[in-house]
Parts: C-alpha cells; sequence; structure tokens
C-alpha cells in the first residue's frame, strides 16, 4: 500500500466545524502567498528572513509563530467555554465528546508548545546576545534549524485538523489511554510526532543557548555583571538541557509500545502506567520553569528601567533563580498525589513544593523593593508587570494550597486546579510575553507601539482574565472536574457563564493587541525610536540602534561593571560627548543558510509518513535530511567580511543620532 | 589576526587579549582568544564548539538514564518469560566491551595524528575505529535476533521491552556514530584538516567516548546485574 493508513475517510467530510476551521485557514494562507508573489516578495523573504541566520530574525519568527498559535489555542478555548455554558441538562451543545476531547487536548499542546514555549525561546533569542554584548549566538545554523523544527511541529498538529484527528488524552498523552488499545486511531501519533520534531529543536536552542551565556559575553562581563534576563535565560535553559530528553525517552517509549508492541506502559505482560506519569512529569514540572524563568527576567528588566533603578537584591534574584532551577527537579510527584505512593513520599514532595514557593517569594519583594523610592513611570510593559504581580502571586497561593496532599486530594483533577495553572501560566508567562514584546518591539523594528492601544489592550484582557480564571477556581471548590464535554449540575452554570464574559473580554483584548499592531505600523514615522534608546533603559541591547545592524555592535562593547550601558549613557550625559570614536575594523558574519528549513522539511514528511505508516516516504525523507546534513558540511565558506568602511558608517550614524540626543538633553536638564 | 580566519567576535575582542588560563591558545590555529570566564571577551570558536558538544552530550546522557531508569523499573516485570539470567551471555557481552573499549583507544589514536596531520595514520585509525564499532554492531544484531528467535523479543514482557530499547538505543547511538565517522572520513580525504572539520573531529572524539561511559552502564546495570536475577 502506497499511502500507508491514509486514504479519503481520513477527511471528516461528515464534521463542519473543523472543516469550515481548515477551510478558514486555507483560504487565508492563499491569501498571503498570494500577496507575497503578487508583490514579488519572494526573493526578499527568501534571502532575508527564511534562510536567515541573524539571531534577531530568528527571534522575531518565533514570535510571529507564537503569536499565531496563541490565536489558535484562543479559538479552542472559546469553543470550550462556549461548550460548557450551552450544554446543560438536555441540551448537548456543539461539539460531541469525540470532538470536544479532541479541542482540548489540542488547547493545551498548541498553547504550551506552540504558543508558549517558541514565545519564550524568540524573546531570548533576540534578546539574549544584544545584552551579552556579542554578535550572535554560538551556533546560528543551528539556530534556524530549531526555528524550523518547531515550525515543522507546529504545522503537523494543525494539518491534523483536516487529515485524520487530534489526540483526545489531553495535552499530556497518559498512558494506557494513549495505548493502541485505547486510541487506535492516529490522533496521538500526531501528537507524538510534532512534539518529538519540535523537541528536537526546544533542545537544541537550550544546548545553544546555554552555550552562548557561557562562552560569549562582551569582554569584562562576568557572570555577577550579567543582566538579569540572562540569568534567568540561563536557568530557563539548563532546565531544557536537563528536562527536554526526559520528555524525548518518554514518548519514544510511548511509540514503541505503539508501533511496535512494546510493554512500557500497557495494562498486559508488566507494563507500568504509573511510570509513564512519573517520567512525563519529571519533564513536565521543570518545564513551567522553563517558561516562567525568562518571564522573572522580563519582569526585573521591566520594574528596573521603568523605575529608574537598579534591581533590588540583584545577587539575591541570582540565587532564587539557581534554587528554583534545581528544586524545580524535586517536586514532580505534586502532579499526582493520589497515585497512592504513601504518606511518607507525598509529604516529601509536598514540601519541596512549599519551599519552591520561597524562591519566587524572593523574587516578588525584589520587584516591589525595585519600585520603592524609584521613579515610577506606567507604558504598557509595566502595565503588564504589575498585574502578573498581584495575579502571579494569587496562581501562587493557589499553587501552595494544592502543594498540600490532602487538599490535593480533594482538588484534584477539579477545575482549582485548572484556574490555577492558568493563573500562573497566564498571569505569569503570558503577561511576561507582552510586557517582552511592547519592551523590546521598538529595539526590534525601530519604533514603538501605540501606547494607547496598548492600554487598551491591556485592561479587558486583565478584566476577562480574572473574571474567567475567578469563577473557574469556585466551580472548581464546588466539585467541578476538569474536561467536561456537558454540565449536570445547575449550580456551576451561572458562574460558567462569567467565565464565558470573561473570554468575551479577553477577546477584545486580543483584537486591540491586533488593532495595536496595526495602528504602530501604519503610524511609524511618529513613533520611530531614533536614538536607539526610548525607554531609557540601562542593559546593552538598548546601546545599539533600534533595529540593530545585522552585526549588532560596530565594536564589541567593554563592560565595567553592573548595567553596562547605564554607566556608559551617565558617563556621556556627565561629560556631553560621547566615548571617542573607536577603530573599526572589518567583521565576519555567518552566512545565510536554506539548511534549516530543509531539515525541517525533511522532518515534516518524515513526521507525516511515520503517522500515516508510509514507510517509503519516511525512509526518503531520512535520506533528504541526511544528504542535507551532508551538503551543509561540505560548505565551504561558513563567513563573510563586512569591510571595516561599511562598520564605520553604519556606527557613525548611530553616534550621530545619540550626539544629537545629548544636545537635546544638555539644553533641557532632567 | 595573519594566519587563519577567527570567530567574528575574536576581532575586536583581541583589542583586550587577556586569557589567563591560555586555554584558548595553540589549539587548532585560532590565535590568542579568551576563555569566556567573562574577562576576556568571547571564547575561541574551538572552545564554543565543543563546549555546546559537551552540553549536547550531557542532554544525550539524561535521555539515557530515562531509559535506565525505565529498565530498572521493569527488570522485574517478566510476565512469565525468560528472565535476565536465562538470556544473557556474558560472553558475548565481553567480546562486544573489548571491541567498544578499544574502538575507543584507536579513535584517540586517530586524534592524535589528526593533530600531527598526519593523513595516512588518521584515516587509517579512524578505519580500524569503523570496523571495530561496526563489528560490535553485527554481534549486537545477531544477539537481538537471537533472542527474537527464541520468543524473547520486546513484545513479550515488559523487562525485554525496557532492554530492547536501552541496548537498542545505545546500539542506534553507534549506527549514528558509524555514518558521522564515515561522512567525516570522505571530507578529511577530500578537504584535508582545516579547523572546522578538526573540531568536528573533536565532537567525535567526544561522542565516541561517551558511548563507551554509557556501555559501562549498560555493561554493568543491565548484563552484570541482570545475569543475577
Amino acid at each position: 500500500m502506497m499511502l500507508g493508513k491514509l486514504d479519503w475517510s481520513a477527511i471528516p467530510f461528515d464534521e463542519p466545524i473543523p472543516l469550515v476551521a481548515a477551510a478558514i485557514v486555507l483560504v487565508g494562507l492563499l491569501g498571503v502567498l498570494g500577496w507575497v508573489t503578487s508583490k514579488r516578495y519572494w526573493p526578499y523573504l527568501w534571502h532575508e528572513w527564511i534562510t536567515s541566520v541573524d539571531h534577531k530574525r530568528i527571534g522575531i519568527m518565533y514570535i510571529m509563530l507564537a503569536l499565531l498559535m496563541l490565536i489558535r489555542g484562543f479559538v479552542d478555548a472559546i469553543m470550550m467555554r462556549t461548550q460548557q455554558s450551552m450544554a446543560v441538562g438536555g441540551a448537548q451543545g456543539y461539539l460531541n465528546p469525540d470532538h470536544y476531547d479532541q479541542i482540548f487536548s489540542a488547547h493545551g499542546t498548541i498553547m504550551i508548545f506552540f504558543g508558549a514555549m517558541p514565545f519564550v525561546i524568540g524573546l531570548m533569542n533576540f534578546v539574549l546576545p544584544l545584552q551579552l554584548g556579542v554578535r550572535d549566538v554560538a551556533f546560528p545554523t543551528l539556530n534556524s534549524v530549531s526555528f524550523w523544527l518547531t515550525a515543522a511541529g507546529a504545522l503537523l498538529v494543525n494539518v491534523s485538523l483536516v487529515i485524520g484527528e487530534f489526540a483526545r488524552t489531553g495535552w499530556l498523552p497518559y498512558a494506557p489511554l494513549s495505548e493502541t488499545t485505547y486510541s487506535p486511531g492516529v490522533g496521538v501519533d500526531y501528537y507524538l510526532w510534532a512534539i518529538q520534531i519540535s523537541g528536537v529543536g526546544t533542545l537544541m536552542s537550550g544546548i545553544n543557548l546555554v552555550t552562548t551565556i557561557l562562552k560569549m559575553r562582551a569582554p569584562g562581563m562576568s557572570y555577577l555583571r550579567m543582566p538579569m534576563f540572562c540569568w534567568t535565560s540561563l536557568g530557563s535553559n539548563m532546565l531544557i538541557v536537563a528536562a527536554f530528553p526526559i520528555l524525548t525517552a518518554t514518548l519514544a517509549m510511548l511509540t514503541l509500545d505503539r508501533y511496535m508492541g512494546f510493554h512500557f506502559f500497557t495494562n498486559e505482560a508488566g507494563g507500568n502506567m504509573m511510570m509513564f506519569v512519573n517520567l512525563i512529569w519529571a519533564w513536565g514540572h521543570p518545564e513551567v520553569y522553563i517558561l516562567i524563568l525568562p518571564a522573572f527576567g522580563i519582569f526585573s528588566e521591566v520594574f528596573s528601567t521603568f523605575s529608574g533603578k537598579p534591581l533590588f537584591g540583584y545577587r539575591s534574584m541570582v540565587a532564587a533563580t539557581l534554587f528554583i532551577v534545581v528544586v524545580s527537579f524535586l517536586v514532580w510527584l505534586h502532579h499526582f498525589f493520589t497515585m497512592g505512593a504513601g504518606a511518607d513520599v507525598n509529604a516529601a514532595f509536598g514540601i519541596a513544593t512549599s519551599v519552591i514557593a520561597v524562591g519566587t517569594g524572593v523574587k516578588i519583594y525584589n520587584w516591589l523593593f525595585t519600585m520603592y523610592g524609584g521613579r515610577v513611570r506606567f507604558p504598557t510593559p509595566m502595565l503588564w508587570s504589575l498585574a502578573f504581580m498581584i495575579t502571579f502571586v494569587i496562581g501562587g497561593m493557589t499553587g501552595v494550597l494544592l502543594a498540600v496532599p490532602p487538599a490535593d486530594f480533594m482538588l484534584h483533577n477539579s477545575m482549582f486546579l485548572v484556574a490555577h495553572f492558568h493563573n500562573v501560566i497566564i498571569g505569569g508567562v503570558v503577561f511576561g510575553a507582552f510586557a517582552g514584546y511592547t519592551f523590546w518591539f521598538p529595539k526590534a523594528f525601530g519604533f514603538q507601539l501605540d501606547e494607547k492601544w496598548g492600554h487598551i489592550a491591556f485592561w479587558p484582557s486583565l478584566i476577562g482574565f480574572v473574571l474567567t480564571f475567578g469563577a473557574l477556581y469556585v466551580v472548581g471548590l464546588d466539585g467541578m472536574t476538569r474536561r467536561l464535554q456537558h454540565i449536570e449540575v445547575d449550580e456551576w452554570v451561572p458562574w460558567l457563564h462569567v467565565a464565558l464574559v470573561g473570554v468575551g473580554f479577553m477577546m477584545l483584548g486580543v483584537a486591540a493587541q491586533v488593532v495595536q499592531l496595526v495602528v504602530s505600523i501604519r503610524d511609524r514615522e511618529r513613533l520611530k525610536d531614533v536614538t536607539g534608546d526610548p525607554w531609557d533603559g540601562r542593559s546593552l541591547e538598548w546601546s545599539t540602534s533600534s533595529p540593530p545592524p545585522f552585526f549588532n555592535f560596530a565594536v564589541l562593547p567593554q563592560v565595567h561593571g553592573e548595567e553596562a550601558y547605564w554607566g556608559i549613557k551617565q558617563r556621556a550625559i556627565e561629560e556631553q560627548r560621547l566615548g571617542p570614536e573607536p577603530e573599526y575594523e572589518a567583521i565576519e558574519m555567518p552566512r545565510n543558510s536554506p539548511t534549516g528549513i530543509i531539515t525541517a522539511f525533511f522532518a515534516t514528511l518524515i513526521g507525516f509518513a511515520l503517522i500515516w505508516h508510509i514507510w517509503w516516504l519516511a525512509a526518503v525523507g531520512f535520506i533528504g535530511a541526511y544528504a542535507t546534513f551532508v551538503v551543509f558540511a561540505w560548505r565551504e565558506e561558513e563567513e563573510f567580511d563586512v569591510p571595516a568602511e561599511e562598520v564605520a558608517r553604519v556606527d557613525r550614524a548611530r553616534r550621530a543620532a545619540r550626539q544629537s540626543w545629548l544636545a537635546e538633553r544638555g539644553e533641557t536638564p532632567a | 589576526m595573519s594566519s587563519s580566519p577567527a570567530h567574528p567576535a575574536e576581532l575586536s575582542a583581541s583589542h583586550n587579549p587577556r586569557d589567563p588560563y591560555a586555554l584558548g591558545r595553540g589549539h587548532g590555529g585560532h590565535g590568542a582568544a579568551a576563555t569566556g570566564h567573562g574577562e576576556g571577551g568571547p571564547a575561541s570558536k574551538r572552545v564554543i564548539v565543543s563546549y555546546g558538544f559537551w552540553i549536547y552530550l550531557l542532554s544525550d546522557i539524561v535521555m539515557f538514564s530515562a531509559f535506565f531508569a525505565a529498565y530498572a523499573v521493569l527488570a522485574g516485570e517478566t510476565a512469565g518469560g525468560p528472565r535476565g539470567r536465562d538470556i544473557f551471555g556474558l560472553g558475548r557481552v565481553a567480546i562486544e566491551t573489548m571491541l567498544l573499549l578499544l574502538s575507543s583507544f584507536t579513535c584517540g589514536l586517530g586524534s592524535i595524528a589528526a593533530e600531527k596531520k598526519d593523513m595516512r595514520a588518521t584515516q587509517l585509525w579512524l578505519l580500524v575505529t569503523g570496523l571495530l564499532g561496526f563489528a560490535f554492531l553485527v554481534i549486537e544484531v545477531q544477539e537481538f535476533a537471537e533472542l527474537i528467535e527464541q520468543g524473547a523479543g520486546p513484545q513479550r514482557s515488559a523487562f525485554l521491552s525496557s532492554f530492547f530499547a536501552l541496548v537498542g538505543l545505545h546500539g542506534l547511538h553507534v549506527g549514528v556514530g558509524l555514518l558521522w565517522l564515515g561522512t567525516m572520513m570522505a571530507q578529511i580525504a577530500v578537504k584535508g584538516f582545516k579547523p572546522n572539520i578538526r573540531r568536528r573531529l573533536l565532537c567525535f572524539n567526544l561522542f565516541w567516548h561517551a558511548l563507551d561511559i554509557i556501555w559501562v552502564g549498560v555493561f554493568s546495570i543491565v548484563y552484570l546485574l541482570g545475569s543475577g536475577l
């Protein structure tokens, strides 16, 4: 059979919702492709973006993928909330159980793996080399491969919308439900290969960024002179390196069970289903810190910048970050206190879980003291950060509640739990990502995001978030379990309607974010960031122009203390002049390479072929990937020269802008 | 920067060439470069590449540790099928171990030869390394085939599932290593000892030795302990 298990029955002709959704996506996709073609943008896109190995471009592409996927996952959320408000008593709503299960599984999978992860990895990619004062990450081409593999995973998940089905197992495919006995379709296989492919990308990102932070810093930037975002990113990437291989291994075991009849997690022949839960959470709990640590770094930068003060308790912040890194590996069992490990084991993990909150508590106080006595400004990034501080403390406290095993026995698998992790992930990671997005947007594109629309986007998002998950906390305490396709208790219904109203507010917030982007692009001249330092920043990314030249820095900055750029800037203001013009030299930069997208093409082919058991196509994919690797390894020239004159020209323009800014500032002393 | 191309970052970092431990000097023709400890700016490319590869190896070892953990959990779950002592032949494992450790030795000899830019010796030792690795793989496949023939395949019990997966994963690494080795030998033959190829050779050495370390774990935990079970 040429096409394995694939035939026309894979396309759900009898279900209008996925088909209509897919048609809309397809029309949108064709529209964009047609527009790109008619404008003749392909050469530009190919040379400047698709094959780019520039960490800034790759970071931006990561974030674009994340924004797209956040919207995709949000659509799933809207469907779940409407279904639960409609399917009460005799009414069945519009989603049958089979479809509903796919939707909550896809929602979690997409939001974590293709929304939150690319967002934080994109921000780290964009910001880290700039903050460290270097020209790129350690392995630029590998970086491109990482991004495109993540995109390939996202593509596979979305293909499952039309061809076949997605998993019905939740965002973590617990065995034995995910074994072939109970999930014979291709849904779990889509999950497995999409996550494996993007997981390889994430792992390589982690290796790349750890190496970048530890081995590539501007002269003079010792560990304790790194900005806090670099520290938390280091923590996050170390966790990626240590935790993602466990995910790879666990999913590989499940794959062996499903494809070759192994017995890792089956009911029969001695398989151990609880081992799946243990292994997946040994990755899964560090994963939540992989997401939140970069957000902590963003908040640190934002609080310090907009309070006009250095970060309070820098060293305790470093210690707290590393504490979290270590302890995050010692708490995984709290995800399944009800397993029956016994009181002693549960108590140990309960205590460890409560203890990890201490590290976060240290951070909260540091941020408060950073603002204390400062001249605090309230642009959009600061609003998200303040909202984070309040909501995250609530989410953290419900987490500590859940960390108490007896309480967890009551709340396990309830909507209270759902409300808790949305509280910390939206209030922490998503708010952090939006703070970072508005904070570094001018650096990336050379113009700021419109502040008015930023505020308009912020408030309904916050209100909607509080309404939705506040209501879900209440129904959770009232005993509502998670993942219900149909509601049979009338007392829950008013709260579910409150949650639905909350989602409505969040839709307004999302719409306002889109409007903000459109308005800002339209008014980019008015919003132009001339100096490269729109927020009165403190770290090195603000010392270069906006957008930075592709080589970031004409001359690597010399770092003489903490807050490298702040010191340079204060000296310049005091002396009313910039430092002496440096001696410009030619720079070598890595060449663009299509390796990333070609590898991802073959990876998608391999994934799709394995999902549908089209073995010959999988073999073709492997051979293609190997050939790509060899061609890449064989390339003659890895780098090209930027002549000294070009470097000088770019940097003199930057210095001129700074000089006129200094002059203006001199006339009206602050 | 007279002799060879340096990492882009080094060009300006060389304003301030401080390398207190001389770690970036004298290897791979990269001239003065820093350690990356923060004082002297970005490290040399050789340091960056091998450091990154070390991090990868650590992550690979974490992946193996998950398979070791699964084996530890499932080792007793024989479901009425054969146990470790029924199927493990220590003689064969001893030969496998010999082959693999020897191949690490020859791999090291290859890297010494490469350091001297001795093409013939390098290719010879790498070839011997590859052949030893291949022989190891043949014996392993033979073992697997025999077990499956006896009805002791991975589908028989959870114990055998975890055994096949763990040992097979190591074998898969050896196989991928052989593919890498072959590709690299062709590259050395065509292009000679260019700095980037020598960096890859360094990484291959690290990889091959790491597989030995993992094999020591497989040997002791699976075969030695297992033949007592």
